[in-house]
């Protein structure tokens, strides 16, 4: 298990190093009409290519060769809900080049923002008018279906919880055996202590602690995992992703307002300790304070990964976009720092994210003492 | 005139990003100080410095996601 | 903000809760509760042992001491038997010698007495005796004396000279 680790940890490191290579790889194939490629275009490139790594997509791509457009990957199940249920492999959109007919309805993917339109038979998008309720002005709006597809991040976020899962009950198997910890126990016992020890325990309390542990655990290492995800060279950002912090912190906010004590309602409807004016005036300010936790906790997560990838990606593509040996060879360096510190900081976010949810939780477990 | 509007956005965000850089790093230094003073309360204080840095943290987001 | 929710993917949504929750029951049944309970046992067994070789450490010191205690009773019941014996023999010799003193003071005192009886007595003989040889030597000298007329009419002369010089 260490020397896995270990493995895994080389692996984070020099990712760029591996995308870089993938890269030349690309532009090696492409030839005489590259070379001519001028500054903007490039820059404009290289946008596409941060833009494309932080994003969804509906296949499974590690490589893609634009001179004889090669898309290395797999495919994965695109599920559609249009009055039924379509179901087929996005290989048959075929990179946004093919319309795809399923149960007499057709759908085309865009390459550019990766999303699923409804078009008639010839591939033309269908629009529907939309009147603005205070300008009264009419607009078209593109048709979409709900797209309920297998993307690469629900493709990950299923493979990391069957890794999840497998691991510690793993751990949780080897505890039977003895007592003390064995193989990957070594390293994972000291950290779910911690959560409990130093996170759990002094937010929320030795007493009220046990029934959160489960989620805080589970949070804890589900936003770990993704975020080492994210480090390796496959172009993987789950939890840059709005719609999974949005999940996570619906979680946190569901719980915290659930397992609630009294003590909680009575410091949003009638602050304790402060004159009766000043009561009434703090009644709205806690009431949306209550929904800006989780709001903070979404965006937190959610800005911290995406920024990192945009900046590890762009300083990537900044590797590529300088001639000079010396330029190049900055750039790489300064890559590898900033990998060390995205390791950091996905551990810091995982960290933070737990920390502030058991805050929470410990501020609606607790019970009468002021 | 949209664009005024759109430029006045964008320095509003800069403005907050300045204030949040100047709390977090007034945090960090604290921290830094509390720290030196107090080494045997690492543990403590660096919790505490995370959790006021990630709040003000969230403020910054904020504004940059209203541009 | 429109950019925020145009980011926003419910597809992605829905099944990141779904699988996050499904995920979260399977670990609490699987992984957490036994992990969670493996180590607690292990803190409740840990502590136990602590406290009891705590126990133990004092139960130790207890015996130790009363250990020590027996032996410094022992040692002063030794010290006690040596001093007793101690006073006992020099009381014992003591002893002997006031009654070999006294003894020997008896035996000197009545060897003493013995010796002046023997004393007295030899005098008292060498007293008979010399008497008897007095008279024996005056009776001689007597008889020797008043052997002729002259001597005894000397003699007689004499002794009334004496008496005359008287």
């Amino acid at each position: 298990m260490h020397r896995l680790l270990r493995i895994l940890f080389v692996l984070a490191v020099t990712s760029p190093l591996i995308v870089n290579a993938n890269t030349h790889a690309d532009e090696g194939h492409g030839g005489g009409p590259e070379t001519e490629l001028t500054p903007e275009k490039q820059r404009e490139k290289n946008n596409e290519f941060v833009k494309h790594h932080t994003k969804d997509s509906h296949d499974f791509g590690v490589l893609v060769d634009e001179s004889e457009d090669k898309h290395y990957g797999f495919p994965l199940p695109v599920i559609l809900y249009d009055n039924g249920i379509h179901f087929f492999w996005s290989s048959a959109f075929e990179h946004g080049h093919k319309v795809v007919e399923s149960n007499g309805l057709y759908y085309k993917l865009d390459a550019h923002d990766g999303k699923i339109y409804k078009t008639d038979e010839h591939g033309h998008v269908l629009k529907k008018v939309v009147i603005d309720e205070d300008t009264k002005e009419e607009s078209l709006e593109e048709l979409m279906p709900l797209d309920l597809s297998i993307t690469k991040n629900v493709f990950i976020i299923f493979l990391m919880s069957i890794l999840m899962f497998f691991l510690f009950r793993g751990i949780a198997k080897s505890y039977r055996t003895g007592l003390a910890p064995t193989g990957a126990a070594k390293f994972f016992e000291p950290i779910i202590l911690f959560i409990r020890d130093d996170i759990a325990i002094p937010n929320i309390g030795e007493k009220q602690h046990k029934k959160y542990m489960v989620y805080l655990l589970t949070v804890f290492f589900f936003i770990w995992f993704l975020n080492l995800a994210g480090m390796t060279p496959l172009g993987i950002n789950v939890t840059g992703n709005l719609a999974v912090t949005a999940a996570l912190a619906l979680c946190t906010f569901v719980i915290t307002t659930f397992t609630a004590k009294k003590d909680y309602w009575m410091h949003i409807v009638w602050m304790p300790g402060v004159p009766v004016p000043m009561k009434i005036m703090l009644f709205p300010i806690e009431v949306i304070g209550m929904f800006v936790k989780p709001f903070a906790l979404m965006i937190r997560l959610y800005a911290n990964m995406l920024a990192g990838h945009i900046v590890l990606g762009a300083l990537i593509a900044a590797v590529f976009f300088f001639d000079a040996f010396l330029a190049k060879g900055a750039f790489i360096g300064l890559t590898f720092f900033m990998n060390i510190i995205e390791l950091l900081v996905a551990l810091l976010q995982a960290y933070i994210f737990t920390m502030l949810t058991a805050l929470y939780f410990g501020a609606a477990a607790a019970e009468g003492h002021h | 005139m949209v664009e005024t509007a759109a430029a006045v956005k964008l320095i509003g965000a800069g403005l907050v990003v300045i204030g949040v850089g100047l709390g977090i790093g007034r945090i960090g230094g604290s921290a830094m100080d509390a720290i030196a003073r107090q080494p045997e309360a690492t543990n403590k204080i660096q919790t505490a410095m995370l959790i006021a840095a990630a709040l003000i943290e969230g403020i910054g987001f904020a504004a940059l996601f209203a541009v | 903000m429109d950019k925020l929710l145009g980011e926003f993917s419910i597809g992605l949504f829905f099944w990141q809760t779904v699988l996050f929750l499904a995920l979260l029951f399977l670990l609490r049944k699987f992984a957490w509760k036994p992990i969670l309970d493996a180590v607690n046992e292990r803190e409740d067994k840990i502590s136990g042992s602590l406290e009891e070789a705590e126990k133990m450490k004092v139960e130790m010191a207890a015996l130790k001491a009363s250990n020590e205690d027996l032996l410094k009773e022992a040692r002063a019941e030794r010290d006690l038997m040596i001093k007793d014996a101690k006073e006992t023999a020099s009381k014992m010799i003591e002893e002997a010698k006031e009654k070999a003193k006294v003894e020997g003071s008896k035996l000197l005192s009545s060897a003493k007495e013995s010796i002046n009886a023997e004393k007295a007595a030899a005098i008292t003989e060498l007293k008979t005796q010399v008497a008897a040889f007095s008279i024996e030597i005056a009776e001689q000298i007597v008889r020797a004396e008043l052997s002729s007329a002259d001597k005894q009419k000397a003699m007689a002369d004499k002794m009334a000279e004496d008496i005359n010089m008287n």
